[in-house]
């Protein structure tokens, strides 16, 4: 008789759980759909303005899908020189900054995960310490220009060459390659530099993909520095920074009513006088959001191991 | 004897082992220089904060020196009460931004972590790691859309109006008191995802007998949630939670800076934007720069503190 109870008890426990757990998904998957609405309804919701009419737009209602189809928007900011010029500034930038890095970091990093090195406690620790510590705005601002960097190119790769979090992330990870890799190379004679590059560079390859993402992100969407270094020349401006006048202006002249602008005005040199700036800056934000969004679902599978990789200092 | 003689033999091993070891040093010794000449030399800056700078006189050791004048105009008079208004919006957004951040961070790992279907799993996942690419120009550009009037895409006010809860849309980015919320929530939306990264590898980690064991005893999902997960990530927890002390006074400044107007400055400005505003705009480097080494140094004492916790806690040392 007993193991009958017991079988009944256990049934009505099951059929318990099994409600509980029908209940808890339901509700689990009603938040992660929220969740999902939340995070996709202002990106798709500018990705629709910017295919949508302008003067369309002006009147309201329009949400995930454009109203009134329209290219001009699209039309309007790829004849725009400024933006033209600052999307291949903004590119050169990055690959620059994502090779340099890349380079010097992990250069570095092979260099301090040498157990028998000297210089290996003094480096890490002044590196280190840079994570914590800024000189500020204006002293950094008056080094740049002392180095003679204003309104050039290199204020915006040189003072970025490597930043101390990747090289311990890259540092953390060459510790985990056997040492036997390199023993072996040192006794057939290879040098230091080649057993770095031709060794340890191919075996980092998955973490180094995390860092270039890192690095490419910061650099894509930095303009402070175009602000504070670059902003006396036009050639040097970045798409983040053009955006970002745009944004400026936009919000001094007011957000509801169509201002004639300098993309008015563009656009009623082009004929069609249909543009307004919400849709241009609708248009603007895609064109430079859209390369990281591009990349970044390649580069994602490395990410996650990269900043678990991270969390473990020393 | 032999152990008197050490330091001795230790130092001339010293120049020679830097000399056996040349390529690494080769390789390294540049790139330290490098850090070093853009790291710390500009702390010789920081003499202008003892001196009234002048930007049209070249050298730094030319100026005319002050004393601890800039120190004390920073705390006194209209600019003292401009300044610890902007160090109490420093620390009030802040605090919000990261109380928020890392309650709904752990929450959404917990969640994310009760999914069975993989799949499912990695489109919820990928859709909220995306705003973290974005830029902070983009976020406050969207930000600032979504929560205007509804004509121009308000979409906050829109659902408020239809719902009946309001009559008329609020003006969120002209009444002081939303900025606060407005800063923590657009941290919210665009690392809300990336935060749980570091969560959901802890997970991982949590040996899975103990949930075995947990089922044989009876344990129901919201048991097993509280007392193994959510313990099996709680050195995780403490960790982040003693390295965000010394950010304390990082509140951002770019959605200050892009989301910041004349009708909400007494709740938006921060030392950051402080800082900006006397150096940059006004030409003031010498406040700037005392505004700036207050905040470095308020930073290195709150991390030394963390520091110090971190390994009274059994943690691990930060530094």
């Amino acid at each position: 008789m007993e193991p009958k109870i017991e079988d009944v008890s256990i049934r009505i426990r099951h059929r318990k759980t099994d409600v509980e757990n029908i209940v808890f998904t339901t509700f689990n998957t009603l938040i992660m759909i929220t969740l999902c609405v939340v995070m996709l309804y202002p990106m798709l919701n500018t990705l629709a303005i910017s295919f949508n009419d302008g003067l369309d737009t002006v009147r309201g209602g329009v949400y995930l899908w454009p109203r009134i189809f329209t290219l001009q928007n699209y039309r309007v900011v790829l004849k725009m020189d400024t933006i033209y010029d600052a999307f291949v500034i903004s590119v050169l930038k990055m690959i620059i900054t994502v090779v340099t890095n890349l380079f010097f970091t992990s250069m570095l990093a092979y260099t301090i995960s040498r157990k028998e090195y000297v210089l290996r406690k003094p480096i890490t620790t002044i590196f280190v310490l840079t994570m914590y510590f800024n000189a500020g705005l204006i002293p950094n601002y008056l080094l740049i220009k002392s180095l003679g960097m204003i309104n050039t190119f290199a204020a915006y790769w040189v003072p970025n060459i490597i930043s101390a979090f990747n090289l311990i992330v890259l540092r953390t990870y060459i510790k985990t390659i056997p040492e036997s890799f390199v023993e072996s190379a040192r006794i057939d004679g290879a040098k230091e530099f080649r057993i770095f590059f031709q060794i340890i560079l191919p075996l980092c390859v998955p973490t180094m993909a995390t860092i270039a993402l890192f690095v490419a992100v910061g650099s894509w969407n930095s303009w402070f520095d175009t602000l504070i270094y670059n902003s006396g020349k036009q050639y040097l401006s970045t798409l983040q920074y053009e955006l970002q006048k745009l944004l400026a202006s936009a919000m001094n002249a007011g957000n509801r009513t169509p201002a004639a602008t300098g993309a008015d005005a563009a656009a009623a040199a082009g004929g069609k006088n249909t543009t307004t700036p919400q849709g241009i800056r609708a248009a603007i934000t895609i064109v430079t959001a859209v390369p990281i969004l591009v990349v970044y679902p390649f580069l994602q599978r490395y990410f996650v191991t990269g900043l678990a990789i991270g969390g473990v200092k020393e | 004897m032999s152990k008197t003689l050490a330091p001795t033999t230790g130092k001339k091993g010293f120049w020679s082992t830097v000399f056996a070891q040349r390529e690494l040093v080769i390789m390294s010794v540049p790139i330290l220089l490098y850090k070093i000449l853009f790291s710390y030399v500009p702390i010789v800056g920081w003499t202008m904060a003892f001196q009234n700078y002048k930007p049209a006189i070249r050298s730094i050791w030319k100026q005319k020196w002050v004393g601890f004048d800039n120190f004390v105009k920073l705390f006194t008079g209209l600019n003292g009460e401009r300044f610890i208004r902007d160090i109490v919006n420093t620390l009030g957004q802040s605090v919000l931004t990261l109380a928020t951040g890392y309650i709904f961070a752990i929450t959404l790992a917990l969640l994310l972590n009760e999914i069975r279907s993989t799949k499912f799993k990695r489109i919820v996942q990928n859709i909220s790691y995306m705003p973290h690419f974005l830029s902070w120009i983009i976020v406050t550009g969207m930000v600032s859309v979504m929560l205007s009037v509804p004509t121009s895409g308000g979409i906050i006010n829109d659902i408020l109006m239809r719902f009946n809860l309001i009559k008329e849309p609020i003006m969120f980015l002209a009444e002081p008191k939303y900025f606060w919320g407005i800063v923590a929530g657009s941290h919210l939306w665009k690392e809300l995802g990336w935060n749980t990264i570091i969560y959901l590898a802890a997970m991982t980690a949590i040996d899975p007998t103990l949930y075995e064991a947990a089922v044989m005893d009876g344990a129901n999902r919201y048991q097993k949630m509280l007392y193994i997960t959510l313990p099996g990530i709680k050195a995780t927890i403490v960790v982040l939670m003693i390295m965000s002390i010394g950010m304390i006074l990082e509140a951002g400044f770019e959605i200050q800076y892009f989301l910041g107007n004349g009708l909400v400055v007494d709740r938006s400005e921060t030392i950051d934007i402080f800082v900006l505003t006397f150096g940059l705009q006004m030409g003031n480097y010498s406040l700037a720069t005392v505004a700036g080494i207050f905040k470095t140094v308020v930073s290195i004492f709150l991390i030394s503190t963390a520091n110090f916790i971190s390994g009274k806690l059994g943690e691990e040392k930060l530094i």
